[in-house]
């Protein structure tokens, strides 16, 4: 594989029932880029999201992580899941720490149990990592004594320890206060500009002007437009700039 | 002094050594057996194919649904017409047991559905295989949760053990219904049958309050 190559998603379909969630979406994610998903709720966002890490499973389609396009469409071997999703990590909206465990243990769990790492090297790269997300003091905190941002946080670290190829981040700074979001907004910048891949489905207009290198808009499940967020600021299409307006009024 | 005190004090050797020597083992036996039998149980009717998922539900329906004096006698003298002759003791874990774990199959169960699917999504996609997320995730989570239930199902199980004189076996009720018989004292006697098996549960409650705190740590 090559370390250069985008991440290639094609036809990708999924229905709930009588909807359509995604209707044949297809696109390709550099490496080292900042994408933002923005799009009406209920557009498919989302949803496309979480199929790349198959927390949805979709009805067709092929996801490419640079070995060549897999099926993600038919019956797929618990193996083959595992691999995909080895490729990418997700940090979900309402942070969905491990109450039961330290800041440091959500960001040690996985490491440990999937590559055998021993506890001792594991929690010296959990430190680096709380560290790096400003919160190397609240390694012992459990959950339940951080704030919303700090929570946050926490579930970046425990998902940068995967060391993802794709870094998913769902709505990050919905659940926020203006000002804890900042600090998330902040830590998701740094990432962007060491070249981390990262997708990142949001309402936040102004993540998407500062922060993005491309901007998809979404609607009932299709790419309805794909560009630079100087593009997508200055479209003049009627429905972009009806959800400029809906977004920048809230 | 008064009578019921001297009656107490000369017969309590007696139904401590029962309690020691039945009561106590019969219902840890039990207890522990019917723990593995509810998580195999609740796992089942969660995650296991259709015709286990069955055989799991009708377990607990029978279980539950009858008497547990009833479930005694057929298996002890029941079950012999068919060939299987077990000894009393035998015969009283393995009852106590199947009933217990049908209550506390339960309680497993509801633990592991109160634990919220955004735990699972985490865990999927931190790529822990399914046995890593129940052993880390979700085991933990609903220890806690499961523990004022299941201390429940214990408390009503060392209560049931009183129902093994029926099938012969001497425990504190058996022992104390000997002495009732002899003394013609049934107030006096199973009065302090009755304080013994309240201060029993007294002390079984006393660590369900223990362990709580234990697997409650990370709450605020």
């Amino acid at each position: 594989m090559s370390a250069d190559d985008p991440l290639r998603v094609r036809g990708l379909r999924k229905t709930f029932g009588q909807l359509v969630a995604l209707d044949d979406v297809s696109l390709d994610v550099e490496r080292g880029t900042t994408s933002v998903l923005l799009g009406p709720s209920g557009s498919g966002k989302s949803t496309l999201l979480r199929c790349l890490n198959l927390l949805e499973k979709p009805d067709a389609g092929s996801i490419d992580l640079g070995e060549g396009p897999i099926e993600v469409g038919g019956k797929l071997t618990t193996a083959r899941v595992r691999e995909i999703r080895s490729r990418s990590t997700m940090v979900f909206q309402q942070f969905n720490l491990f109450p039961h465990l330290t800041a440091l243990g959500n960001v040690t769990l996985a490491p440990r149990e999937n590559r055998g790492l021993s506890r001792q090297a594991a929690e010296q790269r959990g430190r680096e990592l709380l560290e790096k997300v400003g919160l190397a003091d609240k390694a012992d905190s459990y959950p339940d004594r951080l704030s919303g941002g700090q929570q946050q946080r926490v579930a970046i670290a425990r998902a940068l320890a995967m060391d993802p190829d794709f870094l998913l981040f769902d709505e990050p700074t919905s659940a926020l206060d203006p000002e804890l979001a900042a600090e998330v907004v902040a830590v998701l910048s740094d990432l962007a500009a060491e070249h981390r891949t990262l997708v990142v489905v949001t309402h936040s207009l102004a993540f998407a002007k500062q922060v993005a290198d491309r901007v998809l808009f979404l609607e009932d499940g299709k790419i309805l437009q794909d560009g630079t967020p100087a593009e997508f600021f200055s479209s003049e299409d009627e429905r972009l700039r009806r959800f400029r307006e809906v977004i920048s009024s809230v | 002094m008064p009578r019921f005190l001297e009656l107490w004090i000369e017969s309590l050797p007696r139904l401590l050594t029962a309690l020691v020597e039945m009561t106590i083992p019969l219902s840890l036996l039990s207890f522990a057996i019917a723990l593995v039998i509810a998580v195999v149980v609740a796992l089942a009717r969660l995650y296991a194919p259709a015709p286990l998922k069955a055989l799991a539900w009708m377990y607990v329906q029978v279980f539950r649904g009858t008497p547990l004096v009833v479930q005694l006698f057929i298996v002890y003298f029941g079950l012999p017409g068919v060939g299987i002759e077990l000894a009393a003791f035998p015969a009283a874990v393995i009852t106590l047991a199947l009933n217990t774990g049908a209550y506390a199959s339960e309680a497993v169960r509801a633990s592991i559905l109160s634990i919220p699917r955004g735990q699972f999504e985490a865990a999927q996609s931190l790529n822990l295989s399914r046995a890593a997320t129940f052993r880390t995730v979700v085991a933990p989570q609903a220890m806690r949760i499961v523990l004022p239930p299941l201390a429940n199902d214990f408390i009503d199980l060392v209560k049931g053990t009183s129902l093994v004189f029926a099938i012969t076996l001497i425990d504190v009720f058996q022992v104390g219904r000997q002495i009732a018989a002899a003394t013609y004292e049934p107030l006096i006697m199973y009065t302090e049958v009755a304080l013994i098996y309240l201060a029993l549960v007294s002390l079984l409650s006393l660590g369900q309050n223990q362990l709580e705190k234990k697997v409650s740590a990370h709450v605020r």
